[in-house]
């Protein structure tokens, strides 16, 4: 069950970043759907789940990519095992650690991405870090905002559920 | 008193009014009008209230069927407005289409990149419309990018501002050229311009074709700064003339690009295609730049020329048909992911004219108006 409702998220993500994410702010600002759904699994379902989400997710972003496939996957598996490792040692439910902790897999995200392409000599980074604080920032503004929903989600229903009784 | 009365009413009815009218009828006709005015006006006024009553009733019902007949008509602009705006867009690409020689299949973008790091559309064609890879894809506004890899129906675009995206450019006023890298971003720079270039702020830049994928001059953007240390230009950027977040139909360039800048760039002193296209730049163009992404191991482009050297001289000159010839460029050459078709970095003009006697001056261009300044820094 949980892993169906991983692979469902993943696969949301995806769809969402493939149709809607160009068209955020006029397309310049690269935020990574996929990325937020891994650090959100990794959050709620431990270093595990986080580490294969983040894998298949990498994978399957490589493969519609132009790069080497494997490379976005290690790095997605490598950060979501460790938020997961993170988000069981502290306590992460108040809104800035999560915003700490979605920066933080964004940059170390970047990183590992760009350090394994140039590690490689496939890839250059000229001047990376405006693109990457610009990414951290988005993916922590959009991490905040699924965490929101999905947390309002339940309450919302519950709300509604005890209204149609009360009538 | 009954009596009285009834007498003195006997007698007025017999006395006239100095008009002759007699006085209890005037005065019953007074009375009696007044009562009819009133009547009258009381019915009038019940009258119109109920009239307006129905008519507010009916205006109000009218207001309603109007205010949604109002809501439609506003919905049904907006579709009519985005189909107008997108038969502008397919007429713009129609245009386009007409206004050139190349035969192309347009295509509509159906999503964009799964990976932020990578600056990709995806279009609605693929090989089972002729779409291959290293296809130049173009829109009214300019270049767009090339095909990287298609599928049966459908193809994955590399934009222009993709890192890995590179395109051989020329300026267009001054016909300097240069190799333009994506940034990742939304600008472009355009690297290996030559230190002696005249090159100025809000100079279109256009294809060069020299790389073999994109037709010759069609627009890539407008340089919007550049620097210049120790007399070399670093860090010219180019905006795009693209709004690659808009995109929603492409042309896919599905013929080879008319490699007749052979014949025009003979003119201008720029050496034309080789059939020699896997020799490496190092060995024939020595003083040519390094690629600015030294680290991809990349030999010279499978259709890249090669620029001539001192020990190896120019093509010979074009016959008098070489422009209406289209010449046979060499088969594609499937890349690998990722690898970017970088063309080859072009030679400085003192060296692209070095067989001409004025060594700065290129020779007008066929297709542009000759520079007003050439080569002057």
């Amino acid at each position: 069950m949980r892993a169906a409702g991983v692979l469902i998220s993943i696969a949301l993500a995806l769809a969402l970043q493939t149709t809607l994410a160009r068209f955020v702010v006029g397309g310049t600002a690269p935020i990574d759907l996929v990325l937020v759904a891994v650090v959100y699994i990794a959050l709620t379902s431990g270093p595990v789940s986080g580490m294969l989400a983040g894998s298949v997710a990498g994978l399957i972003q490589d493969s519609l990519s132009t790069g080497v496939v494997g490379i976005g996957g290690l790095a997605k598996a490598t950060v979501g095992f460790v938020v997961g490792v993170l988000g069981q040692q502290f306590i992460v439910t108040a809104a800035l650690p999560r915003l700490v902790m979605f920066v933080g897999a964004s940059v170390g995200y970047q990183l590992v991405f760009m350090g394994i392409y140039t590690l490689l000599q496939q890839r250059s980074f000229p001047s990376p870090w405006k693109a990457m604080a610009t990414q951290a920032l988005g993916n922590a503004v959009v991490g905040m905002i699924v965490f929101t929903i999905v947390e309002a989600f339940p309450g919302v229903m519950e709300r509604r559920r005890a209204g149609r009784r009360r009538h | 008193m009954a009596v009285a009365v009834g007498h003195i009413l006997l007698i007025s009815a017999q006395v006239s009014t100095h008009r002759g009218i007699p006085l209890l009828e005037a005065i019953t006709f007074g009375a009696f009008a007044e009562v009819q005015r009133a009547a009258t006006s009381a019915i009038e006024s019940v009258r119109d209230t109920w009239t307006n009553y129905f008519a507010l009733q009916q205006i109000r019902r009218e207001n309603a069927e109007l205010r949604e007949e109002v809501s439609k008509l506003r919905v049904g602009l907006q579709q009519e407005r985005a189909l107008a705006e997108q038969t502008r867009t397919l007429q713009q690409l129609l245009d386009l289409r007409s206004s050139t020689s190349l035969s192309t299949t347009a295509a509509a973008v159906i999503a964009g990149g799964a990976s932020p790091e990578f600056r990709t559309i995806t279009i609605d064609k693929g090989t089972g419309d002729g779409i291959d890879s290293d296809m130049a894809v173009i829109s009214p506004a300019g270049v767009v990018g090339r095909i990287v890899l298609p599928t049966a129906r459908a193809a994955k675009v590399q934009l222009l501002i993709d890192r890995d995206a590179a395109a051989g450019v020329l300026v267009e006023r001054s016909r300097a050229q240069g190799v333009l890298i994506g940034t990742g971003a939304d600008r472009l720079r355009l690297d290996h311009v030559p230190a002696t270039a005249d090159v100025k702020i809000g100079d279109r830049v256009v294809t060069s074709g020299i790389e073999g994928i994109y037709p010759k001059g069609f627009a890539i953007g407008q340089i919007e700064s550049f620097e210049r240390r120790a007399g070399e230009f670093t860090a010219v950027m180019v905006r795009p003339a693209v709004e690659f977040s808009n995109l929603e139909a492409v042309l896919v360039v599905t013929s080879p690009p008319q490699t007749d800048i052979g014949s025009r760039t003979q003119k201008a002193g720029v050496a034309a295609p080789k059939a020699d296209v896997t020799t490496p730049v190092s060995e024939t163009a020595a003083p040519a730049p390094a690629p600015a992404r030294a680290p991809t191991p990349a030999p010279a482009p499978p259709r890249a020329p090669v620029a001539p050297t001192q020990a190896q001289p120019a093509a010979p000159a074009p016959r008098p048909d070489a422009a209406t010839r289209k010449p046979q460029p060499p088969p594609r050459r499937r890349q690998t992911r990722g690898n970017v078709q970088k063309p080859a970095a072009p030679q400085s003009q003192s060296q692209v004219t070095a067989p001409e006697p004025g060594p700065t001056t290129p020779a007008p261009d066929n297709s542009a108006p000759p520079s007003s300044a050439p080569g002057v820094p």
